[in-house]
């Protein structure tokens, strides 16, 4: 046996679920795409995010706010391990709105929220005086805010960088540039061929994004996923004024305002409709006038690797067991989580009920 | 570190480069007068706060952005001087007056 | 003001651009050209025509005839708008312009690229030093305005145009402390075989050699075949050292010379930031060691109705380019229905000769002046991405880490993630990238441009 395990696809997922599966002394080995593939990862926008998550499926809200809580300390630990700076912080995130309307609706999903986890989850809701108190710059436009302290951020491609540096430091075989055309066997005997190399290891993990689809076929599984394309902006570097990630706006640590993002039907196309692009900066100059005197750097589209329902999916192939597929759209968020339960998961070593509400059944009734 | 070869044949117009009052050819790019005036650096760069100078002139590097008119971060090599125009070195990030 | 929709819609106004425009204009097509100058002409012909007499006596015959071109263009009846940048471009011809800061969308039966070309990046410890720019700046300053370095003054790197300016620089009278010559050693007689082609453009040769000539004549100190080059100084440019070179038959070591300013230059590469944001396919040339826009005779790429011409596709020099946009300018004419089959034949013909005349001197200059690797592949702790200050030796971490092209780099590193896009540091990157990983440049590819192409305030584009 080559590998005990070999995960395919080395995006924010992929990278994560190895980094923990390669903790536990598993011997890994990823097969990731090339330097054009559609990555997701590039189009992250950094929120490490709990509010309104689940909102419509309990399991969800409470698997994000344990993501979140696993997250202080899993950034310390690769952090540290890395010499990376992750550039995270959890100093709670915000949802503008831009009428009563929007607000209330904020309310209630928000509300949702608690419900589910118990009132583990908190919130506030500002209005537009207790904001601009916070957020001095925002417009009157904005009527208010949702907040909540569990929020946070971090800078997704340094993320993906210490992934990458965490496993590289833990032995785990790095492939580049890999397509995989064949995965044959069960629990204990895989073969995964790919540009035409044959490699065995006792357990798959499908962590290809949009790729799951296709290899999930090879092993028995229906893995429904939908591509969503969203366009996002960044700006050049600008003095600090925005402490709080919020879902459309987000000031990183170097400076630049990360602005976005859409949710378009598209199909494969990773590309820029200027159309879209005007609508996302016409909001965020609604919300922040100066924003519309500052140049943009670069704009582009990437694909989000949704399932049907929106919620991820964490299942074993019934046909054949030891393989495994994550697909998910939330990489940053959830990444604590995939290095953590989810690895162990993987190696046998947890079994958090949780997992058992993302099978794929859900969607196939 | 610059010097011209003539007297400017179009006239010169006048130009405030960090305050101060400077005479220069018109149509030139304010990179150049920056040049000619012999500024040490027009910015400081936002990652380590280095000086640079003009390198291209071309607009492809964007090592000459200066604050023109109160604009942040303008690539100095693609403006052409007018008379009045105030010229400040970029220091690290943008700044927005009402930010 | 601008249309919404023009026939042929050209951007660039240098040789290649001009000569396109007056072309199809003379065929009665709707042109129309956008410039980011403020007046025709390019690098080349930069301000040809306000050039006072003692900068056309500097610059030389080759600028100043420019000026006919100029003229023509301006006469040609071709809507022109200069001062115009071109911020959005795709494969559907959609061209989003900045005309005095507001923004305009433009569509386009036939587009025509000739956005010429870019110094090639010559990173060595230093390039980032107050003092350091390169030898095209120094000609453009020259050009535009009349100006020329003061103090202690060393031109380095290899390439026709590092003689033409300090012939240029002669001329006017400037004192050059030192020529640093880093043509890798040999190149020359290697080159000689390709001579025989050359012949037909023996005028450049000449001229070449002329100015050669008047250079060693002025007893400027020459240093040939230098090795391990960079810039030195704390806060700015202070001195020029290099490893090892030969003046005369004297072979020099660990040379130190001071200076004020350092110009480099080591050829140039086409802009293909257009091309590319157009979805154009790009190829490797291995011998111009620059990613060529792949098409055909009429300098149609690959996509149909887009034409990429001029330096922007293949470097080939003011002359060619010029004559490639006339016949891309007549063949759209044909394409739009303005000229027959049998016209278009007649008015090419004279012009591919021509053409082909002005082109065969190339393979002799591309083999004399190839960039030592060296040079094209700098050294760990040189910065390769000025904007976000990433060195080689971080680019080669990355690729340690499993990176296999310039965009996993660049999502590792930040090199190239700047204000300046990776439009200075992309072809270095993927060069440090296909020696590291031993790996053909075609296989490596290069950045992936995305909006703006140039830039743009969220207001503009918002408003546009
Ligand atoms: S000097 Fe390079 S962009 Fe202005």
């Amino acid at each position: 046996m080559d590998q005990d395990c070999i995960v395919i696809g080395g995006g924010l997922v992929g990278s994560a679920v190895a980094y923990g599966l390669s903790g536990q002394n598993q011997k890994v080995a990823i097969l990731d795409g090339g330097d054009r593939s559609f990555r997701a990862s590039r189009g992250n926008f950094g929120l490490v995010w709990v509010q309104g998550k689940g909102w419509d499926y309990p399991p969800y809200a409470q698997w994000c706010l344990k993501a979140a809580n696993l997250w202080p300390e899993f950034s310390r630990q690769l952090g540290e391990e890395t010499g990376t700076d992750l550039c995270y912080r959890r100093n709670g995130g915000m949802h503008f709105c831009v009428n009563e309307a929007e607000l209330e609706e904020r309310r209630k999903i928000l509300e949702q929220n608690a419900l589910h986890t118990d009132g583990e989850f908190q919130y506030e809701m500002l209005d537009h005086a207790a904001l601009a108190e916070k957020v001095p710059q925002i417009s009157n436009a904005v009527v208010g805010a949702s907040y909540s302290h569990l929020d946070g951020h971090v800078d997704p491609l340094s993320l993906l960088h210490a992934l990458h540096q965490g496993i590289n430091r833990q032995d785990v075989t790095y492939v580049p540039s890999q397509n995989v055309s064949e995965i044959s066997g069960k629990d204990g005997e895989f073969r995964v061929v790919s540009n035409g190399k044959t490699r065995s290891a006792g357990k798959v993990v499908l962590c290809a994004g949009l790729g799951n689809q296709r290899l999930g076929e090879m092993v028995g599984m229906n893995i429904p996923v939908v591509v969503d394309r969203g366009q996002l902006m960044i700006t050049e570097r600008i003095k600090p004024f925005l402490d709080w990630p919020t879902l459309h706006v987000r000031q990183t640590g170097e400076g630049t305002v990360q602005i976005g993002d859409s949710h378009e039907k598209v199909g494969l196309d990773d590309g820029t409709d200027p159309a879209i692009l005007q609508k996302i900066v016409q909001r965020a100059v609604l919300m922040f006038p100066f924003l519309a005197r500052v140049r943009l750097v670069r704009a582009w589209g990437a694909l989000r690797i949704m399932t049907p329902d929106g919620n991820p999916i964490y299942q074993q192939s019934e046909t054949c067991p030891g393989a495994y597929a994550v697909t998910c759209h939330s990489g940053v968020t959830l990444a604590a989580i995939h290095a953590g339960t989810v690895a162990e998961w993987i190696s046998g070593k947890n079994d958090d009920p949780l997992l058992s509400r993302f099978g794929t059944d859900r969607l196939h009734v | 570190m610059f010097k011209t070869i003539e007297e400017p044949a179009e006239g010169a117009v006048e130009i405030l480069v960090e305050g101060v009052a400077h005479r220069v050819p018109a149509n030139i790019s304010v990179a150049a007068a920056a040049l000619l005036c012999g500024l040490g650096s027009v910015r400081e760069t936002p990652v380590s706060g280095a000086g640079r100078l003009p390198y291209c002139m071309m607009g492809v590097c964007f090592d000459c952005l200066m604050k023109i008119n109160g604009q942040p971060n303008q690539r100095a090599c693609q403006v052409t001087v007018a008379a009045d125009m105030t010229v400040e070195r970029q220091l690290g990030a943008a700044e927005y007056e009402d930010l | 003001m601008i249309d919404d929709r023009y026939e042929l819609l050209i951007i660039g106004a240098g040789p290649a651009g001009m000569a396109a425009a007056c072309e199809a204009a003379s065929h009665g097509i709707r042109v129309a050209v956008l410039d980011n100058q403020a007046a025709p002409g390019g690098q080349i012909y930069r301000n040809v025509d306000r050039a006072t007499n003692r900068q056309n006596r500097v610059l030389g015959k080759d600028f100043v005839k420019g000026r006919s071109l100029v003229e023509q263009f301006k006469q040609s009846g071709g809507s022109y708008f200069p001062g115009a940048t071109v911020w959005f471009l795709d494969e559907k011809r959609r061209v989003g312009v900045l005309i005095d800061d507001k923004s305009f969308f433009v569509d386009a039966d036939k587009l025509l690229l000739a956005a010429g070309a870019q110094e090639r990046p010559m990173p060595i410890k230093g390039w980032q030093l107050p003092g350091v720019m390169t030898a095209g700046a120094g000609q453009i300053l020259l050009k535009s305005a009349g100006m020329v370095p003061n103090g202690r003054l060393v031109l380095a790197g290899s390439g026709p145009l590092l003689l033409l300016l300090a012939y240029q620089y002669l001329q006017a009278g400037v004192k050059i402390d030192a020529l640093i010559d880093t043509t890798p050693r040999g190149a020359i007689s290697r080159s000689l075989g390709k001579l025989f082609e050359a012949l037909p453009a023996a005028d450049y040769l000449l001229k070449g050699v002329k100015m050669m000539l008047a250079v060693r004549r002025a007893g400027i100190p020459i240093y040939h075949g230098v090795e391990g080059l960079s810039a030195i100084g704390e806060e700015k440019l202070e001195a020029v050292r290099f490893d090892t070179g030969k003046t005369g038959f004297k072979k020099v070591t660990d040379c130190e010379l001071r200076a004020d300013t350092l110009l480099l230059h080591q050829g140039v590469i086409s802009n293909i930031r257009l091309p590319l944001a157009a979805g154009c396919e790009i190829e490797w040339d291995a011998g111009q060691k620059n990613w060529a826009v792949t098409n055909d005779e009429w300098g149609r790429s690959s996509n149909a109705d887009i034409y990429v011409v001029g330096d922007g596709s293949r470097i080939s020099g003011a002359e060619a380019s010029a004559l490639q946009g006339r016949l891309a300018g007549m063949h759209a004419s044909h394409q739009l229905g303005k000229i027959s089959d049998s016209k278009l034949e007649v008015l090419s013909g004279p012009v591919v000769k021509s053409r082909k005349r002005h082109l065969s001197i190339r393979p002799f200059l591309d083999s004399c002046y190839t960039p030592s690797p060296r040079y094209l592949v700098p050294g760990d702790d040189t910065l390769v991405c000025r904007c976000e200050e990433i060195t080689a030796g971080e680019i080669r971490q990355a690729v340690r880490l499993g990176c296999t092209g310039p965009n996993q780099v660049k999502s590792f590193t930040r090199c190239g993630m700047g204000p300046c896009q990776g439009g200075q540091c992309g072809s270095t990157v993927s060069l440090i990238i296909a020696e590291q990983l031993d790996k053909p440049m075609a296989e490596i590819g290069c950045l992936r441009v995305r909006p703006p192409l140039s830039p743009i305030t969220l207001g503009q584009l918002s408003e546009a």
